[in-house]
């Protein structure tokens, strides 16, 4: 599909969002709706890094919780707004990327991987001690009344852009995963994209070929990762109420690291696949068949495609639809 | 190929939303039962209590839809696993409102649980019964939230008012104390509401550390502790924690004439089984045993003989004395409101439910004007008496958990630690 | 604060703790130490040993530990069989880590949830006499719940170790790890060793199950707390070293150990996987590695 398709197409689905905010009433489809893109943009970015270069991060986690945690710190020593938050998380998140990265990604993947893990545990810890932002009892979140944008009332009862604050949240979250899917499908297609799928493919080629590989690499992660913290930067405003179990949470590394495996790690539609697929079933799960059974349909999804599907859903799809032609 | 993927995409995500949305939301809502929604850990770490709490839930509807439901009408419990995880709460809460359009709210168990859905109620101007959460009413000063957990006005400070009474009646008058709270957020909390009483006797702090859930030996902890020579330790942990704790106590010995305090998970079937005998002295926090001064708990007998019945069936803790009771009455307080009151009005029913001193199966429940208990109830227990290993029938029998203070329940008076042992 | 008392204990728990944690991690340093197999759920099937074991000892009063031997076949095959679905799913078509993670990741879910559904989430503990036993040496006390862990766990690792390096199958498990063209050459089936060493990887499970149910009280989702520390362990001890991962697992429960008895405990899992990402930042192969293994 051209480019100028393709941006149509994603304007056209902001677009559609923001009036969707407007015209369903139900509040449950935002907060459903809200944590599918979650998933979706925690997919995309992880597919960054585990897709794009093949390095496994075990602690996609780790990323969303300092994003979400550096909002809190940016909200209580200077109440910060949420774009603020939002940035804060990312840029927080970026660092951390940028220094594990820095520290491991010289060494085989799956040192990195180990390392992210030990990045979350370590992170976990540091919150729970740390009594600023609530430790182990969690910090509420309380949303500014009628907040405006250059004289814009953004949220009230009447005459705003939005009713309510989950369809603000619902909106924003809209925009996050568009612009995300814009930057992996920019990464794809440029220069970096291809000297990433040559790293990927055999790293001491790629060097050998003059390949900056390092640069690359971090590069990848930091993007990944500041990602992963805008998600958790705007994920306070959105909960009112977090503490480090649910931030640092392992089902959050889990899913990130599922979705693109499910829908397939080549381009950004993998993940997207993934996390519509996944992320739906896991919603309708939880306010349905309920309890443990929600643990187990993760479980077997997962290890049944990753036997029969490898190439994920997109696999499945480009091999079924050859077969037709 | 990028067309075809498009299309692709396109379609797949429109199929997707549309059988997924279309099966969400084809519930008709039912006119007529009155439905209660809620979460409930059902998996995860609160998991032992969520089910029991389950269980009790269950027999209050069954309990209350055999004398004529509410208003006449059938109750129906509606409810999902939060999986204790605050995550899921909202979009619990949302579903349960919006989708299945209950009439009214309960919540989940735990503070973590009952945080997250608190925004949601309180932008919907419903009451909502808490179920042992500590202070979350404490920043919105909401006044349709009433908590069920016997802590009292002040609930960290109210949880171990009854456990520092008791110790003071130690002769010679302790002096000094330590403190060990687990990195989770009841047991820190506990922590603080305790200080907060040692402070307040003129107690001094020796030592005062935490340590993270997963710990298994907690042995470099006690000797730590003994280094100190405190008078009393007080310890405010989780199941894990707990079980750890007083085996480590056990090994190791100690000179404290006071230990326990804020252990969570002493109440639990397997622990008790587990540790038998080496619980003997510990004195802890309770809010019902089976000892003969708790008759103002009238009907508690009879529910824990229901719930035992089913309770290895249903895979729960076969005694229940921690949760069921309390799980049951905070449902059982909610529905005796709205029958008073007559119909579906939630500023009457919270005006009520404010006004009004209930009679349930924990006695008598009043609550002040910020949701808690008016007055707190929080015993002291001490454990004595426990002569056999892994033998649970014998927690069953008075006798071994005596209540040592508020001095109303009394049934025995507390002994140095060491003395039992 | 400090006193000859205080100091003496700590370093004696710190050495049992760490042969605890040591039979927690000897499996995974066969499956993703020599292997390279992430096997995420690893702890999941320690867990599922600790509940068998919790069974038979609450039924029928056996003790956990003869359990967990008696078992350890059982796991052996159990290991097998899930090697023959990973590599001819995974291995034999050369697809990567990701995936075999990923499969793990579904594997641990599943168990767990086997797990709830048949037990309940409640926490459950074994009973056996020389749990409450301990031995005084002065000031010095080295509990016994500690203690037959320890044991066991050096039991583990010198077996272990003996058989990697004086019998055949054990030397064609290192040589799996380091060549395996030379192997095939040699007329060795590669796929054929690797299944027993990940045989022997569970059977491990089951004896570090009993052990765990002896140290602390369990419930299903308790694994999780412990990925974490036995992936680091087997890093730190450098990938295919046995003895690595028992030094590690020890200078960890010694850390862990000071760290409680003497600054305060919440720190410790901080301190333990940061000197770990240091670890990992400067000398990469661990304790005992291979050198020069460090690049993919």
């Amino acid at each position: 599909m051209s480019r100028n398709r393709f941006y149509i197409i994603i304007g056209a689905l902001l677009v559609l969002s923001y009036l969707a905010t407007h015209f369903v009433d139900n509040q449950y489809y935002f907060f459903a709706g809200f944590a599918i893109l979650q998933l979706m943009v925690m997919a995309l970015a992880w597919n960054i890094l585990g897709g794009y270069v093949g390095y496994v991060n075990f602690g996609s986690a780790a990323f969303f919780g300092l994003g979400a945690y550096s909002a809190i710190v940016a909200l209580n020593l200077f109440d910060a707004s949420l774009f603020a938050q939002i940035i804060t998380g990312g840029c927080f998140a970026a660092l951390i990327g940028f220094g594990t990265g820095y520290l491991t990604l010289r060494l085989r993947g799956v040192y990195f991987a180990i390392a992210t893990l030990a990045l979350l545990v370590v992170s976990e810890t540091l919150i729970v001690n740390w009594e600023f932002v609530g430790g182990a009892a969690g910090t509420y979140v309380l949303p500014k009344k009628n907040p405006t944008i250059l004289g814009v009332l953004v949220v009230g009862k009447q005459n705003a852009l939005f009713d309510n604050y989950k369809e603000l949240l619902f909106f924003l979250m809209c925009l996050i995963a568009l612009a995300t899917i814009i930057i992996c499908s920019l990464v794809e297609n440029s220069k970096l994209g291809r000297g990433l799928a040559a790293l990927r493919d055999s790293e001491e080629a790629a060097e050998s070929m003059g390949v900056p590989t390092l640069r690359l690499k971090l590069f990848a992660t930091t993007l990944s990762a500041s990602i992963m913290g805008v998600t958790g930067g705007i994920f306070p405003y959105y909960m009112t109420f977090i503490d480090p179990l649910s931030a640092f949470n392992l089902d959050i590394s889990v899913n990130a690291l599922a979705m693109p495996l499910i829908g397939g790690t080549a381009t950004w539609l993998g993940p997207v696949l993934g996390a519509v697929v996944l992320g739906t079933l896991q919603q309708i799960a939880t306010v349905t068949i309920s309890s443990e059974v929600n643990l187990l349909i993760v479980g077997l999804f997962l290890v049944a495609f990753v036997i029969f599907a490898p190439s994920g859903f997109l696999g499945l799809i480009e091999k079924y639809w050859k077969r037709g032609d | 190929m990028k067309s075809l993927k498009l299309s692709v995409f396109r379609s797949l995500v429109a199929t997707f939303a549309v059988v997924t949305f279309a099966l969400i939301g084809s519930e008709v809502p039912a006119k007529e039962p009155i439905k209660i929604g809620f979460s409930m850990a059902l998996t995860g770490g609160l998991a032992g209590g969520g089910k029991q709490a389950l269980v009790a839930m269950e027999m209050w509807r069954d309990d209350i839809n055999s004398k004529g439901g509410i208003l006449g009408r059938p109750v129906q419990l509606k409810y999902y696993d939060d999986q204790t995880n605050a995550k899921n709460v909202p979009g619990i809460y949302a579903k349960l409102l919006d989708v299945d359009k209950v009439d009214f709210v309960v919540s989940g168990y735990g503070t973590n649980l009952i945080a997250p859905a608190l925004p949601v109620v309180i932008q919907r101007e419903l009451v909502f019964m808490g179920l042992f959460g500590m202070n979350n009413n404490k920043k919105w000063k909401y006044d349709k939230y009433f908590q069920i957990m016997p802590s009292g006005p002040d609930p960290a400070v109210g949880f171990s008012k009854a456990w520092f009474d008791t110790v003071m009646q130690l002769k010679p008058t302790p002096k000094s104390i330590a403190f060990v709270a687990a990195d989770a957020e009841f047991a820190k909390n506990l922590k603080k509401g305790a200080v907060t009483n040692a402070k307040r006797l003129g107690l001094k702090i020796t030592y005062n550390k935490n340590f993270k859930p997963g710990t298994p030996d907690f042995t470099p902890i006690i000797r730590a502790v003994n280094a100190t020579n405190p008078d009393l330790f007080f310890v405010a942990s989780y199941p894990p924690g707990s079980a750890g704790m007083t085996r480590a106590v056990s090994e190791v010995g100690t000179k404290v004439r006071g230990f326990g305090g804020g252990m969570v998970g002493l109440q639990f079937s397997g622990i008790m089984k587990g540790l038998g005998p080496k619980l003997n002295g510990v004195l802890n926090y309770d809010f019902y045993v089976p000892e003969p001064n708790m008759n103002i708990y009238p009907g508690v007998k009879s529910l824990l003989k229901r719930y035992q019945k089913v309770a290895s069936a249903r895979k729960v803790d076969p005694l229940g004395f921690y949760l069921a009771p309390w799980a049951y009455a905070y449902v059982q307080v909610l529905g005796d409101a709205i029958n008073a009151v007559g119909k579906i009005d939630h500023a009457a029913i919270a005006k009520y439910i404010h006004a009004t001193e209930f009679t349930t199966v924990v006695g008598k429940v009043k609550f002040g004007s910020n949701g808690e208990w008016a007055k707190e109830r929080t015993i002291a227990v001490q454990w004595q008496n426990i002569k056999k290993k892994n033998d649970l029938q014998q927690f069953t029998q008075p006798g071994i958990r005596k209540i040592m203070a508020p001095a109303a329940f009394a049934t025995g008076k507390i002994k140095p630690f060491n003395a039992l042992r | 604060m400090f006193s000859a008392e205080l100091f003496l204990n700590a370093i004696v728990i710190g050495i049992l703790l760490g042969g605890f944690y040591a039979a927690l991690s000897i499996g995974l340093s066969i499956s993703f130490g020599l292997l390279d197999i992430v096997n995420i759920a690893h702890p999941a099937f320690i867990i599922l040993g600790a509940f068998v074991c919790f069974i038979f000892n609450s039924h029928y009063g056996f003790d956990p530990i003869l359990i967990g031997i008696i078992f350890a076949p059982a796991f052996y095959v159990l290991g097998t069989l899930i090697y023959r679905i990973y590599y001819e799913s995974f291995e034999k078509t050369g697809a990567e880590d990701l995936r075999g993670l990923a499969f793990f990741f579904g594997v641990m879910f599943i168990i767990e949830v086997i797990l709830i559904m048949s037990f309940g989430v409640d926490f459950q503990m074994v009973q056996a006499d020389y749990i409450d036993f301990k031995a005084t040496f002065g000031v010095v006390d080295i509990p016994f719940r500690m203690f037959v862990p320890f044991v066991i766990a050096m039991i583990m690792t010198f077996g272990l170790q003996y058989f990697s390096s004086r019998t055949f199958f054990g030397r064609a498990m290192q040589a799996v790890a380091q060549d395996t063209l030379a192997l095939r050459l040699m007329a060795i089936d590669p796929a054929r060793i690797k299944r027993i060493a990940f045989g022997l990887s569970l059977a491990t499970c089951s004896i570090a199950g009993a052990l765990l149910v002896i140290v602390i009280p369990i419930e299903p989702s308790v694994g999780r707390l412990y990925i974490g520390q036995v992936f680091a362990i087997v890093v730190l001890g450098g990938l295919g070293s046995q003895s690595g991962t028992l030094i590690a697992a020890m200078l960890l429960g010694l850390v862990e150990s000071m760290i409680t008895t003497f600054f305060g405990p919440s720190w410790s899992p901080a301190v333990a996987f940061g000197a770990l990402i240091l670890v990992l930042a400067f000398k990469p192969t661990g304790i005992l590695g291979r050198v020069g293994d460090t690049r993919g």
